[in-house]
């Protein structure tokens, strides 16, 4: 995947000296191993610290709502797929992008790596042919790269770009006979009760720092419900009535919109795997309207249409 | 517990659900009195929100009405309010409420029977599921 940190530049310093775009999105290298930062280079002389590896897994699509100007954006199939809502949602139009498609082979979970090497320090990573190697003050470890993906991409079916203008490397094979709802079914098997508990202890940990929130490319309201005073619709204690009204409207505001990036699962900062409330969205939909979110600017994301025949088995 | 009885809110459109309690009303017809109705422009005009919201103040169960697909006084509110509801029904039962606690219903202005009907059907519901546990705020735990 290195390859694609050459290709970065070489198309950055192209789209820049040619005043095609007015910023390059991207990647730079971050303070700490295991963690890429977002990265927006507006000059010629920043190109070179421009950066690509399995550490890239925040959505650079969170930096495209309402810019003015004309945008260069690295995208993975995630990404590309968030693009796609941007443009249905009239966040940014077409014109004003070029989109370096990054086909992806997934991206680490540090959380992984970091149990695996309990406690040790990494203070360097190299990725090589479907490995990872650990560098510490005195140690060296590798570990299996597939065993180290982030949650979501061990189950992405999407992991080319479904935009670009142009490629940083080859397609990539999809993931084929992958079971994306198992975590669903799991709940789905429990009583109410049990469920209740299940995502009660799974906030638990919850600080509502609202990382996962800002992380989010969906989540641009001027406004977040969060922060609305009158009526007040969540209260903005650590009570656990308020963080589960939070992490249960958190999660329908992007239904029909989340593409299961995981972005937001990255970025908290206690681990919740937040995704749990989505996917049940993500599986209701695509199994009652037969949609899946950001493939198509033709079709009208599933909650901004209706069909005369939609399912209403509970409606009397 | 003998003699607990659930508070209900109902969202009712303006221009049928409304109009059918009101035409069951005027037709002496009997119903429960645990609904606490709030008039609404369109079944398409409840927000989630507004579910959630009457969860967290106490209310037993939810029931949402409107009139019939294809009858919506706004074409097509009910058609996006349907899709709305239905996974938004399906998110709260999977995350733990009850099934029995949130109720939708097509119910045009004419159909006062069917209104009163609905209505004794949504208590009973909830009164099954028993009075409310969650997404009510309890007092600060504190440690
Ligand atoms: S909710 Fe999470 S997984 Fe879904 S689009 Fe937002 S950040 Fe990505
Ligand atoms: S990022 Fe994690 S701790 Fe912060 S609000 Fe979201 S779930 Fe809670
Ligand atoms: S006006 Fe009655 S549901 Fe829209």
């Amino acid at each position: 995947m290195r390859a694609y940190t050459e290709k970065i530049r070489e198309a950055a310093k192209r789209l820049l000296s040619e005043d095609r775009v007015d910023v390059v999105i991207g990647f730079r290298k971050g303070t700490v191993a295991l963690m890429n930062e977002p990265f927006l280079v507006k000059s010629l002389d920043q190109v070179d610290r421009l950066y690509w590896d399995g550490n890239c897994g925040i959505n650079l699509a969170n930096y495209l709502p309402k810019r003015p100007d004309r945008v260069a954006i690295v995208a993975k199939g995630c990404d590309s797929r968030n693009i796609v809502v941007h443009l249905l949602e009239n966040q940014i139009k077409r014109e004003q992008l070029y989109i370096l498609g990054a086909p992806c082979h997934g991206m680490i979970d540090r959380r992984r790596i970091l149990a695996a090497l309990d406690g040790k320090e990494p203070l360097q990573v190299e990725e090589a042919n479907g490995t990872i190697k650990l560098i510490g003050r005195d140690f060296e470890e590798t570990l299996e790269r597939s065993s180290c993906l982030q949650d979501n991409c061990a189950i992405c079916i999407h992991r080319n770009p479904v935009v670009y203008d142009e490629l940083l490397g080859d397609l990539v094979a999809e993931q084929e006979n992958v079971d994306r709802y198992s975590d669903v079914r799991r709940v789905e098997a429990m009583s109410s009760e049990q469920r209740w508990q299940y995502f009660d202890d799974l906030i638990a940990p919850c600080i509502r720092c609202y990382a996962c929130r800002n992380a989010c490319p969906l989540c641009y309201c001027p406004t977040c419900f969060v922060d609305e005073s009158r009526p007040q619709w969540v209260g903005k204690s650590i009570d656990r009535t308020d963080t589960r009204t939070f992490h249960f409207l958190r999660a329908y505001h992007v239904a029909g919109r989340c593409t299961d990036c995981g972005a937001c699962e990255r970025a908290c900062p206690v681990g919740i795997k937040v995704r749990r409330f989505t996917k049940k969205l993500e599986k209701d939909i695509k199994e009652l309207y037969g949609y899946e979110v950001g493939l198509s600017t033709d079709e009208r994301p599933p909650l901004d249409t209706y069909r005369p025949g939609d399912p209403e088995p509970f409606f009397k | 517990m003998t003699d607990w009885e659930p508070k209900i809110v109902a969202f009712l459109c303006n221009w049928c659900s409304y109009g059918g309690a009101d035409l069951a009303g005027v037709s002496r017809m009997q119903y429960p009195a645990n609904i606490r109705v709030i008039r609404v422009p369109c079944s398409g005009r409840v927000n989630p929100k507004f579910i959630l919201a009457a969860f967290r103040h106490g209310a037993d169960g939810v029931w949402v009405s409107g009139c019939h697909p294809g009858d919506c006084h706004y074409i097509e509110g009910n058609l996006y309010a349907r899709r709305k509801f239905t996974l938004l029904n399906n998110l709260l039962e999977h995350t733990g409420i009850e099934p029995g606690r949130l109720h939708f219903s097509w119910i045009s202005s004419a159909e006062a029977t069917k209104f009163a009907e609905t209505a004794k059907q949504v208590v009973d519901a909830v009164k099954k599921a028993g009075p409310a546990q969650h997404f009510i705020k309890k007092q600060a735990e504190v440690a």
